[in-house]
């Protein structure tokens, strides 16, 4: 049906469905990034790494509508909001996406190197974020205030999740100092799987935001 | 949980050390009819002093029927009434015994057809309010012009033409010669019914920075339809909307940052969205 601003409701719809776009990309750099991890795969790792490129210049094209419909449109109230809101959500998906970058890095680090152990906790982990960042955009395309906040509070099982990977590896560091550095990398992967869940938190502030028009601090975490 | 309020508290134009600060005017359940027409109901909201309040609404919600009852204009018409109450500082308007005439003194009207006097020159423009009032004998006279002028931010254009016909400046002069000459009365409220629609970019943008100029040492209540302008100029806005009945109510008041990027009331979340029903 149109509205006396179809033009405008289309390019808002738009605008929604390419922050999802970027989302998608995102998430499947974060589980390429941990299953080349898996496999050892540094092929795999190198592509990532020079794919982040083509998530920063997503990101950009995304910045610059939302300019454009700044400049063009005059958005007030909700609409105004919702063009900040994924303009930060962008920023926060770009981010996440360089810390899959990390992950790649690390494995081309770790290189040759025999595993120090089987990775478990990593996994989950990584598969926790994933699900967080996915329905962290289901709710800002469904104006979910309410489970954006319950969303985030679950950043707190990730936190708890590094905590164990941190301890685990510290006693294998302990037994046998030769592990030292490989553990090391793995506590950096870990470390970036820590940042993302963080960043999927920004993401439900910013649709609390979007929907009530209050910044909120959605999850202080005890870490 | 921490609750980041985003306003802007710091105020870039406060009122001037040594001026006298302008006054409140409260509207108090304020009704106003046509004849047997009633064109707005139960109207009630405060003005703020030294600052400048926006009226918007689409055509037809009685926001010039409004502020016409804030200086007692709409009484001229025949038929027209009024029920309610209009406080200045305190003092009501239409109180038995006040001079309407008084009123309109003390809050100025600026309309949106700028309307110089046609016989009259730029100086006789603004002189006039102050001649027809006797607020002031021949020889004062040139300083309360230039005064006013100044004010209007106009003196420097027309300094040395003041005995121009006043039609014979621009538009947005000319809608400028008639604020200097609302202000030459010293009034304490100056009301401006859509000010600046008749200008181009350029004059309206002079108008809005006048506006912020003034409001130091006035109280400014200006009528728009211009949504931006109201969002650029105003502290306060109030959005207005006649019903079915066609009637106009006030749906909502409040600080123009706060209404403009998070309104309470759907009605004004469409309209300032431009979902118009």
């Amino acid at each position: 049906m149109a509205t006396t601003r179809s033009t405008f409701d289309r390019r808002l719809a738009e605008l929604k469905d390419d922050v999802l776009i970027l989302g998608s990309m995102v998430d499947k750099a974060i589980g390429r990034s941990i299953d080349a991890l898996k496999r050892r795969d540094l092929n795999e790792s190198e592509i990532i790494i020079s794919d982040d490129m083509k998530i920063n210049r997503k990101r950009f094209d995304i910045e610059e509508k939302c300019l454009l419909l700044l400049a063009t449109q005059q958005p007030m109230a909700s609409d105004l909001r919702v063009i900040a809101a994924a303009m930060h959500i962008i920023t926060d998906l770009e981010r996440m996406a360089d810390h899959a970058e990390g992950i790649a890095k690390i494995n081309l680090m770790l290189g040759d190197e025999p595993p120090i152990k089987p990775l478990v906790d990593i996994p989950i982990m990584a598969d926790k974020a994933r699900e967080m960042l996915r329905r962290s955009l289901d709710l800002f395309v469904a104006r979910d205030a309410e489970g954006s906040k319950a969303l985030a509070s679950e950043d707190d099982q990730v936190d708890a999740l590094y905590d164990r990977v941190y301890r685990d590896l510290l006693e294998i560091m302990i037994r046998d100092p030769s592990t030292i550095t490989r553990a090391t990398y793995l506590l950096w992967v870990a470390h970036n799987l820590e940042r993302i869940a963080d960043r999927v938190t920004n993401i439900c502030e910013r649709v609390v935001f979007m929907v009530t028009g209050r910044m909120e601090e959605t999850n202080v975490s005890k870490y | 949980m921490l609750d980041v309020k985003p306003r802007i508290t710091w105020d870039p134009n406060p009122p001037r050390a040594g001026e006298a600060p302008s006054k409140r005017v409260e509207i108090q359940d304020l009704t106003a009819w046509y004849g047997e027409k009633l064109a707005i109901q139960g109207v009630s909201l405060s003005i703020e002093p030294n600052r400048v309040t926006a009226i918007i609404g689409p055509s037809g919600c009685g926001k010039s029927t409004l502020i016409r009852c804030v200086n007692r204009m709409h009484e001229v018409v025949p038929g027209a009434r009024v029920s309610g109450r209009v406080l200045l500082e305190g003092e009501d308007i239409y109180a038995p015994g006040v001079d309407p005439a008084a009123v309109r003194r003390r809050i100025g009207m600026v309309f949106q057809k700028a309307n110089p006097f046609p016989t009259m020159s730029i100086f006789e423009n603004v002189a006039a309010g102050v001649r027809l009032n006797g607020l002031a004998g021949r020889r004062e006279l040139p300083a309360i012009v230039e005064k006013s002028l100044r004010q209007a931010a106009l003196w420097e254009e027309v300094r040395d033409k003041l005995n121009q016909p006043g039609t014979a400046l621009s538009g947005g002069q000319q809608q400028r010669l008639c604020i200097a000459r609302a202000l030459a009365v010293e009034p304490e409220v100056l009301l401006m019914d859509e000010p600046a629609s008749a200008l181009d970019p350029a004059a309206t943008l002079r108008i809005e920075e006048l506006m912020q100029e003034l409001k130091r040492s006035y109280t400014i209540v200006v009528v728009t339809h211009n949504m931006q302008q109201a969002a650029r100029v105003s502290d306060f806005t109030a959005f207005m909307l006649a019903g079915e009945d066609r009637v106009g109510r006030l749906v909502e008041f409040g600080e123009t940052n706060r209404l403009f990027t998070n309104p309470q009331d759907k009605r004004t979340e469409d309209y300032i969205t431009g979902r118009f029903g």
